[in-house]
């Protein structure tokens, strides 16, 4: 099966995130990045489907961030093809102009079955996933925990999450884009040295692709961080009037009737 | 439908509206208001006729009944939906951040060529345009977005808005689907259900999280009644699991679980780092620990500075009478 | 000098286990094995391991890697030195075998447990274990009453260029005892520095998982690092960092003078003794770090500042020095609790404090990081609460100083 992945760079959330001048974006260039969870877990499902079904595995990223150290990473877990889409801009594209560019790079490397993170931290206008899926008029179904091959020629197995832990077992024909939540197993850990050996032996392809849509859906008035939490909040008194206190903090959260 | 009405995608759980559908209805109601439309609440299968007339908030719902929705499928779903948006034109829909939610909103914004915002916390419509809030970033950013396009894709996040407490059952409309639904690539197969080993605390809205607080293994017995009270289940940090008073899968923190419940009620934690990072993603975090200097206090939004033995028991009353009360 | 094993994998091939060790600096003292089985008799956790180290070198002498490296006791070794100590043939299991097994079942695909996995990508993506930010590194030393200076803001030449480590700089219970350090520094006049958010780990902790990778990616960070600064000498508060700099980084080339707090401020004790104005009466003994301890056979310089705080009776625990008993949280172990317990491993800090106590001690004296908190949560759990403390040998020089914890005025 030829898999293709999208692997996306997002800003890591340890580091505290900055707004940039205008107060409408994020200040991508104080901000640390990390491959996107989801993306990396749509990977290692990638993986897993190769080694019990052959085939090949090719990732696609654009040139965001720290995304070389993705890239040596994911060729080191065993992906195929590497390309990467150049980007010159500070901030990473909107969500119609990063559907048109990788859709376009998508089209030509037609894979079977595309894997992508049904979600990322920094979208604020929905999921890509599922928007790719339409650009590409591929079926879609996300928040998916695992996919199998199946035993029909031409069709995979996957699981939709639902709450509770309750999962759904769908068939999907291929060709499809499916959405990732999780993968079978957790991502692989690779030592850091075969990270290195891939620096050197890994060859990246760079693609270019046409000038993407510039226009938005919706603006942003501005960006700020939610206020920061305080200390907590001491219930004060004896030991049953703070339990009607909690009672009816409880009621007021819906968490008792 | 008017180009007023705010439009909900519902969802069901075992013939009932599911939580979020609730909390959507009550947010599309105070929108209805200031569009001067109405909110009018979705339900897709013949499971929407028992839940329909539960969907308090709403002005009116209307159930699609027709089998070939009676489990969740993306191209079914969307057909459905686009047909009502595009024939209907109302001001915007409003999606759960769901299993739904998530695949079919992007999916009909991509389709009718509209704006959709996803982790909307608050919306309002003034001068023609919605303005929304959403978070992004785990929670960690906030913006405000203008929406002047028809009709908006929200998704929305459970716990933005608290559902009617009470209010006249909703007009109810029964239709057939009004496009032909075929089976599409993504077919449906089965549900699989949780097997009932252990409870699985990554997945449970309630948590009550035991410390060394609790000094004895008999105390465990309160967190469990609690717990029980409250419709959630008993977890604990590490020592307590190392002393065998509780399993492995009980664990949170550093080496055990990382838990994101709606409530996680920690009596006696003191609030190590290995167990504070079990609990980041929870909701509301509430403490109880005789030790007002606790790190537990610098996470949780409310504390309790009493012994857990003299609050739990306390609690549990209350919780129980206003309970026997409700009903 | 990189581990041989992951030099194979560079070059397509893959050694054997037996190859990997005898590829690395002393490995062929492998061959002597005269399987006596000390070792696993001397391991703490060799009877729940199903490979103890005897056996290990039995299988990779025989070749019978495919079980062993898939096996959950690679991931049980608590990186003590008491087998490496006592083997009679001198063989180096903890510094050798132990690392070249964890290697081979990792360039094997191998998953490590998930906690140590986590732990590696943390010091990957940002040079601490913790996972921590490292823009947060100095964060200790926020409204701190003595002067610190951060060398990455700030280049200037310094006595002493303390390592301040990990655990000390992002650990809450930790931090305290990095700020009485700033203090007692200060106070003896002498002119040090931190490398503030430039630090990064040392890398010894995961040279002893198997990740000779990720070592050598952070001594050549940390080689790069050190040549831009003018000191006389590093002084470590992490008793592992000290060793994987006196033993490891030479061999890529990377030799400076380093010390262990406990070694330097030893040789300072005419400096000290004016300053230890405070007694402390009680009753303290002193737990051996395994790095400082037993590896570097450094048993005497510890005591001798404890011997000079006034008021304060030193007594011993019946195995001290070179059979002290490991607090579980080297070589990984920090990170396998989990894991070592699932495997039927006992808490080995809960069995070292009610030791101390035994001694009727009231206060348990270490010098490594990672053994406030093991021995804290053990005080807890074996109900010692109130009847022991655990203090860093800094906080009691320090209190002895009369240097609180204050803020800045």
């Amino acid at each position: 099966m030829n898999i293709a992945v999208v692997l996306r760079q997002v800003p890591d959330l340890i580091e505290t995130l900055e707004i940039a001048g205008d107060g409408t974006c994020l200040d991508y260039g104080a901000a640390r990045f990390i491959v996107n969870e989801w993306d990396n877990h749509a990977l290692e499902q990638a993986l897993l489907l190769k080694e019990s079904r052959g085939g090949s595995v090719t990732v696609v990223a654009l040139d965001f961030g720290e995304v070389d150290n993705t890239l040596y990473e994911a060729s080191a877990k065993g992906a195929d093809n590497i390309v990467k889409i150049p980007w010159d801009a500070d901030q990473p594209p909107a969500l119609r102009q990063a559907v048109a560019l990788y859709a376009e790079v998508l089209r030509s490397i037609a894979a079977e079955l595309i894997l992508v993170g049904c979600q990322a931290h920094d979208e604020l206008e929905g999921p890509l996933a599922p928007q790719l899926a339409f650009a590409l008029k591929l079926p879609y179904v996300g928040v998916v925990r695992g996919v199998q091959p199946s035993d029909e020629p031409g069709s995979i197995r996957v699981f939709k999450e639902f709450p509770g832990a309750v999962v759904a077992r769908m068939a999907v024909r291929l060709p499809a884009l499916i959405g990732i939540l999780a993968a079978e197993k957790a991502p692989r850990y690779v030592p850091v040295s075969r990270i290195r050996a891939a620096m050197k032996s890994t060859q990246i392809q760079e693609q270019e692709v046409s000038p993407p849509p510039t226009e938005s859906l919706a603006t942003v008035s501005r960006l700020y961080v939610p206020e920061a939490p305080q200390r907590a909040e001491m219930l004060e008194g004896s030991v049953e009037e703070v339990a009607e206190r909690l009672y009816q903090i409880l009621a007021e959260k819906g968490l008792v009737r | 439908m008017s180009a007023q009405d705010i439009l909900v995608l519902g969802e069901t759980k075992q013939g009932a509206p599911s939580d979020i559908t609730l909390e959507l209805a009550a947010c599309a109601r105070q929108l209805a208001a200031q569009t001067g439309g109405q909110a009018v609440v979705v339900l897709l299968g013949p499971e929407g006729k028992q839940a329909a007339v539960h969907v308090v908030g709403a002005d009116r719902v209307l159930v699609i009944d027709d089998d070939a929705l009676a489990s969740y499928m993306p191209e079914p779903y969307v057909a459905v939906l686009s047909h009502l948006l595009e024939s209907g034109k109302p001001r915007a829909l409003l999606a759960g951040s769901t299993s739904v939610g998530l695949d079919v909103a992007p999916l009909l914004a991509a389709r009718l060529n509209v704006p959709i915002i996803g982790g909307c916390q608050k919306i309002e419509a003034a001068d023609g345009t919605l303005k929304v809030t959403a978070s992004f970033c785990a929670g960690k950013m906030l913006a405000d977005l203008e929406v002047s396009a028809t009709p908006a894709v929200l998704v929305v996040l459970p716990g933005s808005y608290r559902a009617a407490a009470e209010g006249a059952a909703p007009q109810v409309e029964t239709i057939r689907s009004p496009v032909p639904l075929e089976p599409g690539p993504v077919r449906f197969e089965q549900m699989i259900l949780p097997a009932v080993a252990d409870v699985d605390i990554t997945q449970q809205d309630v948590l009550v999280a035991v410390g060394r607080g609790i000094q004895q293994q008999e105390n465990l017995a309160l967190a469990e009644e609690l717990a029980e009270v409250l419709g959630g289940a008993v977890c604990a940090s590490r020592p307590i699991v190392d002393q065998g008073w509780l399993p492995l899968t009980r664990q949170v923190g550093k080496s055990g679980m990382t838990v994101k419940p709606k409530l996680y009620l920690a009596l006696g934690i003191s609030g190590a780092p290995e167990h504070l990072e079990g609990i980041k993603g929870a909701n509301l975090i509430i403490a109880v620990n005789t030790d007002p200097k606790a790190p537990i206090f610098d996470v949780a939004q409310y504390g309790v500075q009493q012994d857990l033995l003299d609050f739990a028991p306390a609690l549990i009353e209350t919780l129980r009478a206003s309970k026997s009360e409700a009903v | 000098m990189i581990q041989a094993g992951t030099k194979a994998a560079e070059e397509g091939r893959t050694l054997t286990l037996l190859e990997e060790v005898l590829a690395s600096p002393d490995g062929e003292s492998v061959l002597g094995c005269m399987q006596c089985g000390v070792c696993s008799g001397s391991c703490p956790y060799g009877e729940v391991m199903k490979y103890p180290p005897r056996q290990i070198i039995q299988e990779a002498i025989a070749g019978r890697d495919a079980d062993l490296i898939s096996s959950p006791s690679v991931w049980m070794c608590v990186g003590c030195y008491t087998c490496a100590k006592r083997c009679p043939r001198g063989i180096d299991l903890t510094d050798v075998v132990w690392p070249a097994l964890r290697d081979q079942a990792l360039q094997r695909g191998i998953q490590p447990p998930t906690e140590l996995r986590v732990a590696f990508q943390n010091l990957y993506l940002y040079g601490n274990l913790l996972g921590v930010s490292p823009r947060k590194r100095l964060d200790w030393a926020k409204d701190l009453d003595v002067t610190v200076r951060d060398l990455s803001r700030q280049p200037e030449p310094v006595e002493i260029l303390w390592l301040v480590g990990c655990y000390p700089s992002y650990y809450p219970r930790n931090q305290v005892v990095s700020r009485a350090m700033a203090r007692l520094l200060t106070a003896m006049g002498v002119r040090w520095g931190v490398l503030g958010k430039d630090e990064k780990s040392l890398g010894d902790c995961d040279r002893l998982f198997g990740e000779e990778g990720l070592f050598e990616l952070l001594v050549e960070n940390n080689h790069k690092l050190f040549r831009q600064y003018q000191f006389d000498k590093l002084v470590l508060t992490d008793p592992h960092g000290f060793r994987a700099l006196q033993k490891f980084y030479p061999r890529y080339g990377v030799d400076i003078p380093a010390q262990h707090y406990t070694m330097y401020l030893a040789e300072k004790v005419d400096q000290l003794r004016p300053l230890l104005v405070r007694p402390i009466e009680a009753t303290v003994t002193y737990h051996d770090n395994c790095c400082v301890g037993r590896r570097c056979e450094c048993y005497e310089p510890p005591r001798e500042l404890l011997r000079l705080i006034p008021g304060l009776k030193l007594v011993e625990m019946p195995r001290n020095r070179e059979i002290a008993l490991c607090c579980g949280g080297g070589g990984g172990g920090m990170w396998l609790d989990g894991h070592i317990v699932e495997h039927g491993g006992r808490r080995l800090s809960d069995e070292r404090v009610l030791e101390a106590a035994s001694t009727g001690a009231k206060i348990l004296a270490v010098s490594c990081p990672f053994e406030l908190s093991r021995f804290e949560d053990s005080i807890k759990v074996t109900g010692l609460e109130g009847k022991l403390v655990v203090r860093d040998i800094i906080e009691l020089l320090a209190e002895s100083m009369g240097l609180e914890e204050r803020k800045k005025a």
